[in-house]
């Protein structure tokens, strides 16, 4: 009954448990946390706007973006990686939405930042519906904990223009 | 090795009746955890519920060891969603980030673009020669929680086949040789 094995046996398990119990108390405490981020984007210019040979329009823009994203952090925390995606609706897709900045996060210290980048990735339109496009602006969040479930939210900003004209 | 001799000598003690009751246990854990796995299929609606990430693609976000839970519903795919997916001609599933979403009006087909956290790049050249987008049955589900260094247990068993006989032999043998 007393063995040698029954006894790693039975440390091990309640260990493991132990373990089990605190993940997941500390996933759940992230739920006490209600975040109010804020963020303000511009568009600085409009570096150039064409129309592709294989008939595709595409767009490079330079953004202005500050926010502040430090009400995201709990000790739960490992990153919050947070991304800027155009998004808009042409007659053929119903949604179309375009990372155009990226950025981890690694530290509460980091989460208040400005910074000036053109699109890290190709704003490229299936087809040519850009000319005087409406589009939103949208900052999403992506927590990701130390263990845990996974959070993501994000902060709408309508009301942005592309030109009327190709330059 | 006082414990290897008490663990022979309990097999050599072991009667036809205790063996049936043991054969039995074994059996018990074996369909527990095939329960619980076609349980946890069921709940998440993902063929696999559970991966382990493989490579460092996702740092620092998921590292080579971590655990991923999936689920799959028939909520539409957003940009900034990790998901898993599956390209024709690869057998190793992929865990990356959608970066591009285009949603048909008309067929609710999804045009998606990923691209891993830590790659310089985006995905178009991991996919099959040609392929521009991913598609809605491409894709076998989305991440929403995670465990750390859990993986690498898989990782070791599957990259060093010898372990994983060892562990299995000795549990078997301690299965057999417990008594009530």
């Amino acid at each position: 009954m007393h063995s040698f094995g029954y006894r790693i046996n039975a440390l091990l398990t309640f260990s493991v448990t132990i373990l089990a119990l605190m993940c997941a108390i500390a996933s759940f405490s992230d739920n006490f946390n209600s975040p109010s981020p804020s963020s303000e984007v511009q568009v600085m210019k409009i570096n150039w706007f064409q129309k592709k040979p294989d008939g595709d329009d595409e767009v490079s823009l330079t953004l202005n973006i500050s926010a502040n994203l430090q009400s995201l952090f709990t000790w739960n925390t490992k990153q919050v990686f947070v991304f800027l995606a155009a998004e808009y609706q042409t007659p053929k897709n119903v949604l179309n939405q375009i990372s155009l900045w990226d950025g981890i996060i690694p530290a509460k210290e980091h989460a208040s930042f400005k910074i000036q980048a053109t699109n890290k990735y190709r704003f490229t339109d299936q087809g040519s519906n850009l000319r005087g496009k409406e589009f939103n602006l949208t900052l999403h969040w992506h927590v990701m904990p130390k263990t845990g479930k996974m959070f993501a939210d994000k902060l709408v900003m309508p009301g942005y223009h592309l030109p009327k004209a190709y330059r | 090795m006082g414990w290897v001799g008490d663990q022979i000598d309990s097999i050599k003690s072991i009667q036809f009746r205790q063996l049936i009751s043991q054969a039995i246990s074994l059996g018990m854990i074996v369909t527990s955890a095939l329960i619980i796995w076609k349980g946890l299929m069921c709940v998440t609606g993902s063929e696999s519920p559970v991966v382990v990430v493989l490579s460092g693609s996702m740092e620092p976000g998921f590292k080579r060891g971590d655990i991923l839970f999936l689920h799959m519903n028939k909520d539409p795919i957003r940009a900034g969603e990790i998901v898993v997916f599956n390209v024709d001609g690869r057998e190793i599933p992929i865990v990356h980030r959608v970066i591009k979403v285009h949603e048909r009006e008309d067929s609710g087909e999804v045009d998606v673009l990923t691209k891993g956290d830590n790659n310089f790049g985006d995905d178009r050249l991991l996919y099959a020669t040609g392929q521009m987008w991913l598609n809605r049955h491409h894709i076998m589900g989305r991440a929403v929680g995670f465990l750390p260094y859990v993986g690498w247990v898989t990782i070791i068993m599957t990259e060093k086949p010898i372990i994983k006989y060892i562990l299995i032999g000795a549990l078997g043998l301690l299965v057999l040789t417990s008594k009530e």
